[in-house]
């Protein structure tokens, strides 16, 4: 296991999202979270990100209780995308890729080659080394994403969560980070985690996939074990027919109408 | 934003030639405003006696150079850096060119316990006023500024530290004290108030040795600390959770970054009066001349001395052989500059 949450309660405040929630990630995989709105996704995904403290129980990144790790060292594990991330005004792509190095960094050591090199790769992998003088606010959506992923990756880790990368963005933007997530979990192995609203999207391109309903962890497993009908009704409150994907042969969501719909049809 | 990689074995960093440049260029030019600015007094003199008197113990300007006119040129000065580092800091922080000392409730602070210690004291202030005046004041203003930023920072906590809040509870206690500090100048005595008057617009003049001492301590201490801290501020522009993810003790970090720009605002707040405007103006200014993303430090502090002592000037020679307060001249300078980033940012 690389990333656990033993019995956690997550919130805000006095006000409780999830309380008491089991969950391992393990080494290699890509894990989505789905469910929705409101369901304590991101809130689950921020705690394993060290981001939220809980209120009870343990977060623990390989085994050893993730608040008792200096946060320095965490990040040079881990490395978090935050939903909707803002960056000061001008900034361009390459000057915010190189603030990912920032845990490697000290002040007698700025800009070492290694940082050099490590924001260079990032680039590459992302395709944004053309761009990388760029301010960032004259990117088109997918490509702003893109540069906030290679910040992430800039930082080093094979630990990635990426909490909704795909929000804002048209299908084919979206596609297009979900294929770069595809990528760094094919080609070096990395661990993702991500949260993600689009379930046919999730099923295509997550190896397991983690239903959430008020604040429980419903199911999890393997897309297919997952995406049921049944599972579609009790988490989302959605009639749909589940068949399967055309092209990837992955559980494909096609709905027929949320049963308050049903409820007020039949009166 | 051009850097280039400086690499000395396993040390690394990244220089900015504009900035090292327009840092420079800014000692230089500070140093020439000093020297013209010691020019100025009971006997004027030329620049070559202000240059002799300052480095040749002989010169018969020696003794009117280093007893009066440096102490007020170098206070001048580092007050100036010190009120823009302070800027400069809080600036980054608050992710806003709108924040500058006075939003931590250190200049209001300050204000308001040396209005009440003069105005309080009466005819006690002129009675002792060499030790009351010398002493008594510069410590009321410091009192009176870390009281302001603790209650500023008190209120804006709130399981954390979030820029926006720390602006608007600022503004808030800003404005009390303002008005607090306007009551007592209306129930004071009218010689009182007049002594109170010229200190809450920010006056060098009179200041001495034992002025520049605090400043320059202050500066010797807190420079190479936030400048340690440089990285750290760097990277809380960016949004909580980017920050944390990165790695960075944001509390902390915050923490004791404002803990050093409250210290830098007050001791020079305590040593010439809240100067308005530098600690606004300068890191801005300094940012656009050095083209970098944030406001530069030690460019900042730079910029600050020389936009400090240029008001100096303007405001002992403008109404000759009047010499008005520099603060009075700051403000004057600094309120266009005010209006035209509020209307910036409204664009």
């Amino acid at each position: 296991m690389r990333l656990q949450a033993a019995d956690v309660k997550l919130g805000y405040g006095d006000r409780l999202v999830v309380n008491g929630l089991d969950l391992g990630i393990e080494a290699g995989t890509v894990t989505t979270i789905i469910g929705p709105n409101g369901c304590g996704k991101s809130t689950l995904l921020r705690a394993l990100g060290r981001l939220l403290k809980p209120q009870g129980g343990e977060v623990l990144l390989d085994g050893k209780r993730i608040d008792r790790i200096p946060t320095r060292e965490v990040a040079k594990i881990l490395g978090v995308l935050p939903q909707a991330p803002t960056a000061p005004e001008g900034l361009t792509v390459a000057d915010l890729v190189a603030r990912g190095r920032h845990p490697h960094q000290t002040w007698y050591r700025q800009w070492s080659s290694d940082d050099e090199g490590a924001v260079a790769a990032a680039l590459d992998m992302t395709g944004l080394a053309d761009l990388a003088e760029r301010p960032l606010e004259e990117l088109s959506g997918g490509q702003r994403q893109r540069a906030w992923i290679s910040m992430a990756l800039a930082q080093g880790t094979d630990l990635l969560l990426l909490d909704e990368p795909t929000t804002f963005l048209d299908l084919a933007h979206q596609v297009e980070v979900l294929e770069l997530v595809r990528h760094l979990h094919r080609e070096a192995g990395r661990t993702v985690v991500m949260v993600l609203h689009d379930l046919n999207l999730a099923a295509r391109y997550a190896d397991r996939l983690v239903a959430m309903r008020s604040g429980r962890v419903v199911a999890s497993g393997t897309p297919h074990e997952v995406l049921t009908e049944e599972l579609l009704r009790e988490v989302f409150e959605l009639d749909a027919k589940v068949i399967a994907d055309p092209v990837a042969g992955t559980p494909l969501v096609v709905p027929i109408g949320t049963r308050s719909a049903h409820v007020s049809d039949s009166a | 934003m051009t850097t280039l990689p400086l690499r000395v074995g396993g040390l690394s960093w990244q220089v900015r030639p504009r900035g090292i440049a327009v840092t420079l260029t800014g000692l230089v030019l500070l140093a020439l405003l000093m020297a013209l600015n010691m020019r100025i007094g009971d006997i004027d003199l030329t620049l070559p006696e202000v240059i002799g008197g300052t480095f040749d113990v002989n010169s018969p300007a020696h003794f009117v150079i280093m007893e009066l006119r440096l102490p007020r040129a170098l206070t001048g000065a580092l007050v100036g850096a010190a009120l823009a580092l302070s800027g400069a800091i809080i600036q980054s922080i608050a992710r806003n060119p709108l924040a500058s000392p006075e939003i931590l409730g250190v200049t209001t602070g300050a204000s308001v316990t040396v209005v009440a210690g003069v105005v309080g004291s009466g005819s006690v202030y002129g009675g002792v006023s060499g030790l009351l005046a010398g002493v008594g004041i510069p410590a009321l203003a410091l009192l009176g500024g870390l009281i302001g930023a603790a209650v500023v920072y008190g209120l804006a906590w709130r399981r954390g530290l979030d820029g926006y809040r720390l602006v608007l509870v600022g503004i808030g206690v800003a404005a009390v004290f303002t008005n607090v500090k306007f009551w007592l100048l209306t129930v004071g005595d009218v010689t009182d108030t007049g002594r109170a008057m010229v200190w809450i617009s920010g006056s060098l003049n009179g200041r001495g040795w034992e002025h520049v001492a605090p400043t320059a301590l202050a500066l010797a201490v807190l420079v190479p600390l936030t400048l340690l801290g440089t990285r750290s501020l760097d990277a809380l522009r960016f949004g909580d959770d980017t920050v944390a993810a990165l790695g960075v003790r944001m509390n902390p970090a915050r923490a004791l970054m404002i803990l050093a720009a409250v210290l830098l605002a007050a001791v020079a707040t305590a040593s010439a009066g809240p100067i308005a405007f530098v600690a606004l103006a300068s890191p801005q200014i300094a940012l656009r001349l050095a083209r970098s993303g944030q406001p530069p430090l030690l460019c900042s502090a730079v910029v600050g001395g020389v936009l400090t002592t240029a008001a100096d000037l303007i405001a002992r020679t403008v109404f000759s052989p009047i010499e008005l307060p520099v603060g009075i001249v700051t403000a004057v300078l600094g309120a266009p500059y005010l209006i035209h980033l509020i209307w910036r940012s409204r664009k």
